[in-house]
């Protein structure tokens, strides 16, 4: 009895600690990354590097902070990519069309998380398992942009709309901002709102989220709608960024916002990451990504370390949870 | 009662009608909607077309058993693919661009393999990464151009015929049998059945599963590099994007035929009929002008109403 007692006493105080500690590690990680660069090259500490850093994160960021959540109650969304590309294009087909960037904003952003209302209904109320369930999702939102946009490139939007992907405020970029507010956001809603920790504990234990009368099934259809507005949200400020929409744009995000997530210490196991250690991660997979540019590798070779970084990412935290 | 108890141990039973009905409509519409559907060369074109999926929806099938996936099998058999082009341009031999293929997909198959059972990584992601990689190497191997030049030979492997048949449909029926073979009548079946279904119980047994779950992925990639051979014998060229979200096709294949996500339950006629009606549905879509595109979307709401369909009867019993 005792024993037990001191278990569960015990176990909650480690694992904060712990997971400071694991922060704190990918911290050092990108501060580590920051210190190379700036040694190996000349572009790396440039105001205009940095700022072109953030502002690349910040896009990663959008999309690996909406599946933060999904991957926080266990599941997996494979459909974000795809997202990107139907609603950007809805919504660059909206502002041609009207002429207004407001409409245009919410039929993207309407879009995105109707996409994931359906992902969420096929993993809550079908029971379908959510990473097939989203795969399948992937290649009928595919087929739906591609047919739609039949090969053409829609280009070309009113300049004010152009700020949010482009615009400068007290010289940073307009999406650092945008990714500041949805850190804090994402951060407060996680940790101190009473449906972010029903989120936790339903990828901690299923069973027993249900058992203590959480709604599962909500819970589980609000994440994915979050996820997809959140691919909603890239989508906007990646149009914004680009001034044109194409059927594959976004298409080779979702490998990215992944690695971001894993990097970020979340598990695929569910009920453990954090925002913020997606904000890390998505800092630190950039900071790669640029460091690569900037040593002149060639692009061809970024899915490739993105994929090796992933399995490794993975691995890390099976590790862990092999000695725990 | 009585009833319950005779059908409840035997899944199969009701994902028999399933796949067959949904062949049998969309043939029947096709055949009304488009009139050179069911002409004799066209089915024929069907069955040709889709060897390259058999071939991949084959080992799919055991690696989903297992409670697995292999998302990267499109991109190995890209990169296969163009491996064996560049070998036989340089080399002029069939044999050792054949082996370079295997090559490629044997390694591919051993770390997805590796991955999965030795480190425990979820496979739906540690394919995932794989592919990223695959598709790398892929565009730095051909450097982003298409690989042609490939000599009147390697082409002979898709067009010839051997005895009035077509050298795909041989091949296809050869590995189909083998597949059957290797599921239903070897000890290696029986255990990929278990090692989806009930681990514990080879574990307990003594077999050695981890090794087991690496060879069924190695299956995957040496099949994803045989279907390199005649992908590359098809296309005249290798080609850095040929076969992507080709293992969509395979994976769609596969659901439809009734093989579940869950338990270690899989039937490879359920794949064989799967395949086909992929086929069919791509083909009569074809005749029909709807662009690839939709037939991409049809295909993704299809999966997910199989699943939906897999998971109601999972349900119940």
């Amino acid at each position: 009895m005792s024993i037990a007692g001191d278990i569960s006493s015990s176990a909650p105080r480690f694992h904060l600690s712990k997971d400071v500690e694991q922060l704190l590690y990918r911290l050092l990680a990108a501060g580590l990354l920051c210190v190379a660069l700036s040694v190996m090259t000349d572009a790396f500490l440039t105001t205009n590097n940095i700022l072109n850093v953030l502002r690349q994160a910040s896009l990663l960021f959008f999309l690996a902070a909406g599946l933060t959540l999904v991957i926080l109650t266990g599941g997996l969304d494979l459909s974000v990519g795809a997202n990107i590309g139907l609603s950007a294009c809805l919504a660059a087909t909206v502002i041609k069309v009207t002429g207004s960037p407001v409409l245009g904003t919410l039929a993207g952003l309407g879009a995105g998380c109707a996409v994931g209302i359906c992902n969420g209904l096929m993993v809550a109320k079908l029971r379908i398992p959510s990473f097939i369930a989203t795969y399948g999702m992937l290649w009928v939102l595919h087929g739906i942009t591609y047919y739609y946009m039949a090969g053409e490139t829609i280009h070309g939007f009113p300049p004010g709309f152009r700020q949010i992907g482009s615009g400068y405020f007290l010289g940073i970029p307009i999406p650092v901002y945008l990714m500041i507010g949805f850190l804090l956001a994402g951060t407060i809603f996680a940790q101190r709102t009473v449906w972010g920790q029903q989120i936790y504990a339903i990828g901690a234990n299923p069973v027993a989220a249900r058992l203590t009368g959480i709604p599962v099934d909500r819970r589980l259809i609000l994440v994915y709608a979050f996820s997809g507005a959140m691919a909603g949200v890239a989508s906007i400020v990646f149009l914004a960024r680009l001034n044109s929409a194409e059927g594959d744009i976004g298409e080779a995000m979702t490998l990215p916002a992944i690695a971001a997530v894993l990097i970020g210490g979340a598990s695929l196991f569910g009920g453990v990451g954090s925002v913020f250690g997606t904000f890390v991660g998505a800092l630190i997979l950039t900071l790669v990504l640029n460091g690569m540019n900037l040593l002149a590798v060639n692009a061809s070779w970024q899915p490739l370390v993105t994929g090796v970084i992933v399995v490794f990412a993975v691995w890390l935290d099976m590790r862990g949870r092999r000695r725990t | 009662m009585s009833d319950q108890t005779l059908s409840s141990p035997a899944p199969r039973l009701p994902a028999v009608p399933g796949v067959a009905v949904a062949l049998g409509l969309l043939a029947a519409l096709f055949s009304v909607a488009s009139p050179g559907f069911l002409s004799a060369g066209n089915l024929s074109n069907i069955l040709v077309q889709s060897v390259i999926l058999l071939l991949l929806a084959l080992p799919m099938t055991l690696i989903i058993m297992t409670e697995g996936l292999d998302l990267s099998m499109g991109a190995v058999l890209t990169l296969a693919s163009l491996v064996l082009a560049l070998i036989v341009v340089s080399t002029k031999s069939l044999a050792l661009g054949l082996a370079g293929a295997l090559g490629v997909g044997l390694a591919f198959g051993l770390v997805n393999g590796w991955l999965v059972s030795v480190l425990s990584i979820p496979p739906f992601v540690a394919t995932l990464g794989t592919l990223g990689a695959a598709q790398g190497l892929a565009l730095i191997v051909s450097d982003g151009q298409s690989v042609v030049g490939i000599p009147r030979f390697v082409r002979q492997v898709y067009s010839g015929e051997v005895a009035g048949l077509p050298m795909p449909i041989l091949i296809g029926a050869g590995f189909y049998a083998l597949f059957h073979v290797l599921l239903y009548h070897t000890r290696f079946g029986t255990y990929v059945c278990a090692l989806g279904g009930n681990r514990d119980a080879l574990t307990l047994a003594g077999v050695k599963w981890r090794r087991l779950l690496v060879a069924v992925y190695m299956l995957g990639g040496a099949m994803a590099g045989v279907a390199a051979l005649l992908m590359t014998a098809r296309m005249n060229a290798g080609h850095p994007t040929a076969a992507i979200g080709m293992e969509f096709d395979a994976i769609a294949a596969v659901a439809l035929g009734g093989t579940s996500f869950e338990k270690g339950k899989g039937w490879i006629f359920g794949t064989l009929l799967g395949v086909i009606t992929v086929g069919v549905l791509r083909n009569g879509l074809n005749l029909m002008a709807v662009p690839s595109s939709v037939q991409v979307a049809c295909i993704g709401a299809l999966v997910i109403f199989a699943l939906f369909l897999d998971g109601m009867r999972s349900h119940k019993s």
